[in-house]
């Protein structure tokens, strides 16, 4: 059963929270010219609203619901506590313009957690500006742009990325122009040596990679990868997507990277909110660190033994710029991402990726001898499986939504693009040997049902709220609100 | 603390099953010289001592809710939240979910979304909206990158009013600067619509312009969209939700473009973020226009339902022919301001808006009675207004704040030569006895 829209609920005169009169005289309003007629918006009781939100939350699957295999994704449960620190009013009625002097712990917290950020990952400095990954990977490419510009090393055009790579990175970079090269995997699914040597020459800006890849796999050549894009003048780009298989593992610092950008909301348990808000601070080396965006906070004046020191804002002296207004996802992002590195310390975020690529294993040894995984090597955080089999037209994508009859979210599907019918699945290690078990167990059931009962699959779910949806439908007849738009009379 | 669920015997039969004798054993791939470096961080806490941790940080802040009384705002605003938004925000349903890519089971958020897109239209007057950007900056950034695909580059010229927030012309020059073309108009200093007319050409991708524009002022730009329409040129406007509950339009004026800064609709400030920038626009530009879409359809049992759609103009089916490789959006908060604006409805955010109008114009009225200060501009304004003091706002700002009050923004930041010229902001959230106070304390610093 459909929840109606807020729209269709709507009932003329009804009113929910309403606001004190005005206590001072009153004033004139402008000309009417200036003013609107009318104001198109539902008219609702609080219980109203309250009911309708409270039903449409029964529709959705969620972490806090149940297991959320979503490779790449990191959905990882959501400490409670996160939700209330960030809640503070310390932090929530804070502006972002208000005296520096009014803001130190905001500014504090914001210093600690660059400092904290470049140790994990081995940078030199770190950016809380950008607002998702995909954000601090624009901004990663823009610091690569302006490091070979300040140069004056103009030439260089060519972004290398590899096959397996996040459809992020290559729209990165097209968005600064450069030219994007693939770069195939070898037969282990690391960087094929050989295509990435002949693509390496003076007019290469740098290369985009994602360690462990997409296939859940750690390079196991990355020290001449590096080696290979470094001698011809190219910068690394690390996508920090896989970073949950990285805490206390290796930083990428150290293995020669020149950029990476963290997502709070994958690695450092922030919610993902139904898509959103993110959080994508970047990490850059030393030859980066001039060209960050505006603004990192900084110490303006040092401690001495009466006073604390002085936070405040600076900016980089080659600064690419701004990324967005004020100062990066502040309370939503960093301050729940903070309260988790408060909690775990070096030895806790250790353990995270240890479960994190004990979860992915163990996973994978239960399901490879059924389902086919293309590349036969202990893997990360996650790996990437082949969802059909011999005999049968049943696809990655029926094996999903049957998943969800058995009551799992279903892992990504097809991406990485290399593997035929992918099924790209990361537990995270805040699931149990149980559920794991479990899901498992289905998926083998899953198996055996295409063979002995194809049908049921091709037209899963069965047991969800609602059925396969008609995407054509919706991209044809495009109703993107609750009204069609030639119904609306935009004068109103 | 963690939060692994795994037993140590558990742990040992899992890695029995996998085939090595440790977790150590897994690592085998990392070099070994970079291998489990000793990372220098505090000492792990306990929720409790993490919760002490986390307050006591919180409250070396002076908040703007009971520490001090604000007239700031330029850009962002101290609104009142219904206790409902964050009740439902607090759904786990809600804020543990993905992004909705498998909508048999994503209805909720997908539904809260399209709800949102719908609110959006309604609000503005355009005909679409997206699923939200990250804030009103990277939305009117994101507009440009719309206008410049829609002339397939063949248009290099971007008209942006030196009367848009500063931070946003920075966001939009950082935005462009791979892309090779000219922005004109972007110089700090307050523009009326006419100084933009001469500027637009031929060459002209998109004019961009603010309303109320960032000094408050309240134009109608419906001649200025007409003369941009006669060079084929599109228009941004870039709003603030909450005037327009009681100003005309965007839409109606004509505008191609509506962006801005969705914090006013029940988010909270949180420094500056995370908060939500919204994008609305015509249909025509549907197939041009960055972000996620959701979209009406039906399920395999007949009944209404909605998915993401349009997903081919999406980084991950282009990749590098993408016009943005966004992928996401600001989710859970257009749901706060779906919430928010359900509750409020239609006649609470008249009278949120109400209140702001009356309670700016009183405060503008006695601010620039006393001797000395007078308004800047006298253009009609919505909440938020410019006065022009005798003395540096830095030096009158240190005073208020020593009163317990955080004055308005200091132009002179931005503007050359508007030093003496303060940004008053006024909502809901002030009383008249704050405002009063603020005028008597204004009074004070002046006479001393």
């Amino acid at each position: 059963m459909r929840e109606p829209t807020l729209f269709e609920l709507s009932s003329p005169g009804r009113t929910g929270v309403t606001f004190p009169q005005a206590d001072v005289p009153l004033f004139d309003l402008p000309d009417a010219s200036l003013l609107r007629e009318d104001l198109p918006l539902p008219e609702l009781a609080e219980v109203d609203v309250v009911r309708h939100y409270m039903a449409l939350s029964k529709y959705n699957y969620s972490v806090d619901g149940g297991f959320y295999p979503l490779g790449s994704c990191t959905m990882k449960y959501n400490p409670k506590i996160n939700e209330d620190t960030c809640r503070l009013p310390g932090f929530v009625f804070t502006h972002p313009l208000q005296p520096i002097e009014t803001a130190q712990g905001n500014l504090l917290l914001m210093y600690q957690m660059q400092e904290w950020l470049k140790e994990i990952s081995g940078f030199a400095a770190v950016t809380l500006q950008p607002a998702a990954g995909a954000h601090g990977e624009f901004t990663g490419v823009l610091m690569m742009r302006a490091y070979h510009q300040a140069r004056k090393d103009h030439k260089r055009v060519k972004m290398l990325i590899p096959d397996a790579a996040h459809g992020t990175n290559p729209a990165s970079a097209g968005m600064m122009g450069f030219e994007v090269v693939t770069i195939p995997s070898d037969e282990r699914g690391n960087v094929d040596l050989k295509a990435l040597a002949a693509q390496c020459d003076d007019t290469v800006v740098g290369m985009m990679l994602t360690n462990p890849n997409t296939l859940g796999l750690f390079d196991e050549n990355l020290q001449e990868v590096v080696r290979l894009v470094r001698d011809c003048g190219g910068l690394m780009y690390a996508d920090g997507a896989n970073l949950n298989a990285l805490l206390g593992i290796v930083r990428p610092g150290d293995l020669g990277f020149d950029v990476m950008h963290f997502n709070l909301h994958k690695t450092f348990a922030v919610p993902h909110g139904g898509g959103g808000p993110g959080s994508g601070p970047v990490g850059v080396s030393e030859r980066l660190a001039d060209f960050l965006p505006t603004p990192l906070v900084g110490i303006l004046e040092e401690a001495n033994e009466d006073v604390p020191p002085l936070y405040g804002f600076i900016t980089p002296p080659q600064s690419i710029g701004r990324m967005k207004a004020f100062h990066g996802h502040f309370g939503g992002g960093v301050v729940r991402a903070y309260t988790y590195i408060a909690m775990h310390g070096a030895e806790g975020l250790k353990d995270v990726s240890q479960y994190a690529v004990l979860n992915a294993n163990y996973l994978k040894a239960r399901l490879q001898k059924t389902y086919k995984v293309p590349f036969d090597r202990i893997c990360m955080h996650e790996f990437v499986m082949e969802g059909r089999f011999e005999g049968t037209d049943i696809r990655a994508l029926d094996i999903s939504k049957r998943l969800m009859d058995y009551g799992y979210h279903p892992p990504t599907n097809y991406f990485p693009l290399i593997v035929h019918e992918a099924l790209m699945i990361e537990p995270t290690e805040t699931e149990n040997k149980d559920t794991l078990d479990s899901f498992a167990d289905a998926l083998l059931k899953i198996a055996e049902e295409a063979h002995s009962n194809p049908q049921i699959i091709k037209t899963a779910p069965h047991n969800t709220p609602f059925g396969r949806m008609d995407e054509v439908k919706a991209a044809r007849e495009l109703v993107l609100c609750c009204w069609l738009p030639e119904d609306y009379d935009t004068s109103q | 603390m963690t939060y692994i669920p795994i037993s140590p015997q558990e742990r040992d039969a899992m890695l029995a099953e996998i085939g090595v004798n440790s977790l150590d054993a897994l690592f085998q791939a990392i070099p070994a010289e970079h291998r489990f470096p000793s990372l220098k961080l505090p000492a792990a806490l306990t929720e409790m001592e993490a919760a002490s941790l986390l307050d006591e940080i919180a409250k070396s802040n002076e908040n703007l809710r009971g520490d001090l009384i604000s007239f700031l705002g330029a850009g962002m605003y101290n609104h009142y939240t219904p206790a409902v938004v964050d009740h439902v925000l607090r759904r786990g349903e809600f804020y543990t979910a993905y992004t909705p890519y498998q909508p048999e089971i994503s209805q909720g958020t997908l539904q809260g979304i399209f709800e949102y897109q719908s609110l959006m239209t309604a609000l503005t007057g355009m005909e679409l909206s997206n699923a939200s950007h990250y804030d009103g900056a990277t939305a009117a950034a994101e507009a440009v990158n719309m206008a410049f695909a829609n002339f397939r580059g063949k248009r290099r010229k971007i008209l942006v009013s030196g009367a848009v927030h500063p931070q946003y012309r920075e966001v939009i020059r950082t935005y462009t600067q791979g892309m090779d073309l000219t922005l004109t108009g972007d110089q700090p200093q307050a523009d009326l619509p006419q100084d933009l007319l001469p500027l637009i050409d031929a060459d002209t991708a998109l004019v961009i312009v603010q309303y109320p524009d960032f000094f408050g002022r309240v134009f109608d730009y419906t001649g200025l969209i007409e003369t941009a329409h006669s060079q084929g040129t599109l228009v941004c406007v870039v709003t603030n939700p909450t005037a327009l509950a009681l100003l005309q339009t965007p839409g109606t004026m004509g505008a191609d473009i509506v962006v801005g800064e969705g914090q006013p609709l029940g988010l909270p400030m949180w420094y500056g973020g995370p908060s939500l920038g919204f994008f609305t626009t015509r249909k025509q530009y549907v197939h041009k226009m960055a972000g996620r879409l959701v979209g009406e359809t039906v399920d395999s049992r007949g009944e209404k339902a909605y998915v993401l759609t349009l997903t081919a103009r999406e980084q991950h089916i282009k990749r590098e022919k993408a016009t943005s490789n966004i992928c996401s959006n600001q989710g859970l908060l257009a749901l706060a301001s779906a919430v928010y604006l359900s509750v409020v409805g239609k006649s609470g955010l008249k009278q949120v808006a109400n209140l702001c109008y009356q309670k700016a114009h009183y405060a503008a009225q006695q601010l620039s009675q006393i001797a000395g200060v007078s308004l800047l501009f006298g253009q009609p304004f919505f909440h938020e207004f410019v006065v022009r003091l005798p003395k540096p706002v830095a030096e009158v700002n240190e005073h208020l704040l020593e009163h317990g009050i955080v004055g308005g923004y200091d132009l002179g930041k931005d503007y050359p030569g508007m030093e003496n010229d303060m940004l008053v902001a006024v909502t809901e959230m002030n009383t008249k006895e704050e405002i009063d106070m603020l005028v008597e304390v204004v009074q004070e610093v002046l006479d001393a």
